[in-house]
């Protein structure tokens, strides 16, 4: 069954002018990646990708904090442990040194799958051509300026700004 | 799974187009499936490809961007330059290897 035409992958379609705009609103550890994973898929697929650090996900793109984000288990139920996949007790999730502990395991567990840092994966996004903003109010609450966070951060927007920029934008909201 | 013919030879490939068999591929192919998604060839875009192929051969699945610049050396953006807008499938699809499955 020799086709005249070859099957070829369609790869600069339509699709391509689609846009995604994700709100990273979470400053610990776990939860930098579900935005991060995702933005860059995008960006793989050729969809133009705006991310907007916002509250706690402002230490994301913070030069120095976001080398220094945490992890702990403390109120998070769905925490198994390594071994058995026993759920974790709270109480034992208090314990002192869980919280480096648990930040150093989920480090390792991240490593291991090749999946890079949270610095190392927005050099990453921000070579594939991907957009990242700060928001204002957050800026204002904490006392930063450009000048504390990365250099690939494109500009400190408000909220109105943002409305504006993801105009036709399907929005991921982490 | 649709067999199809590329240069005289019947080639087997998956249904977007994809080669399925490593060993039908070779670099004349490989400049010809390029040729399908107007990519032009050049030294560079054959180191990319040659660091695809004999990844695969060592893991059994297709390197990811990332793998490709942490491991292959070629630099996202560079990658993204090399094979526009969508570099981890084109990368694959000119090497004759499976899309990649790895999420990052």
């Amino acid at each position: 069954m020799a086709k005249a035409k070859p099957l070829v992958p369609k790869f600069d379609d339509e699709a391509t002018d689609r846009k995604l705009a994700i709100i990273c609103s979470k400053g610990n550890l776990d939860m930098a990646y579900p935005g991060l994973v995702l933005g860059n898929a995008a960006l793989g697929e050729g969809v133009e990708v705006h991310l907007f650090f916002t509250f706690w996900g402002f230490d994301m793109i913070h030069a120095k904090r976001q080398k220094k984000m945490k992890f702990s288990p403390v109120g998070n139920f769905a925490m198994h442990l390594p071994i058995g996949g026993v759920r974790m007790p709270q109480w034992l999730a208090w314990l002192p040194g869980m919280q480096p502990f648990s930040t150093w395991y989920l480090k390792r567990e991240i490593k291991k799958l090749g999946v890079p840092t949270v610095p190392e994966f927005l050099d990453q996004i921000s070579a594939s051509g991907g957009h990242l903003w700060g928001c204002k109010m957050s800026a204002d609450m904490a006392g930063l300026t450009m000048d504390d966070l990365r250099e690939d951060v494109e500009g400190i927007l408000t909220a109105a700004d943002f409305i504006e920029m993801t105009d036709g934008a399907q929005v991921i909201f982490v | 799974m649709p067999i199809q013919t590329m240069l005289g030879r019947e080639i087997h490939v998956d249904d977007e187009g994809f080669l399925t068999e490593f060993d039908e591929w070779d670099e004349d192919l490989g400049a010809e499936l390029a040729k399908q998604i107007d990519v032009t060839m050049t030294d560079r875009h054959w180191e990319v490809i040659r660091f695809l192929r004999a990844d695969f051969q060592d893991r059994g699945e297709t390197a990811t961007t990332r793998r490709v610049d942490s491991v292959g050396g070629f630099p996202v953006k560079e990658q993204f330059a090399l094979f526009p807008k969508k570099p981890a499938k084109k990368m694959a699809y000119v090497a004759g290897l499976p899309k990649p499955h790895g999420c990052v």
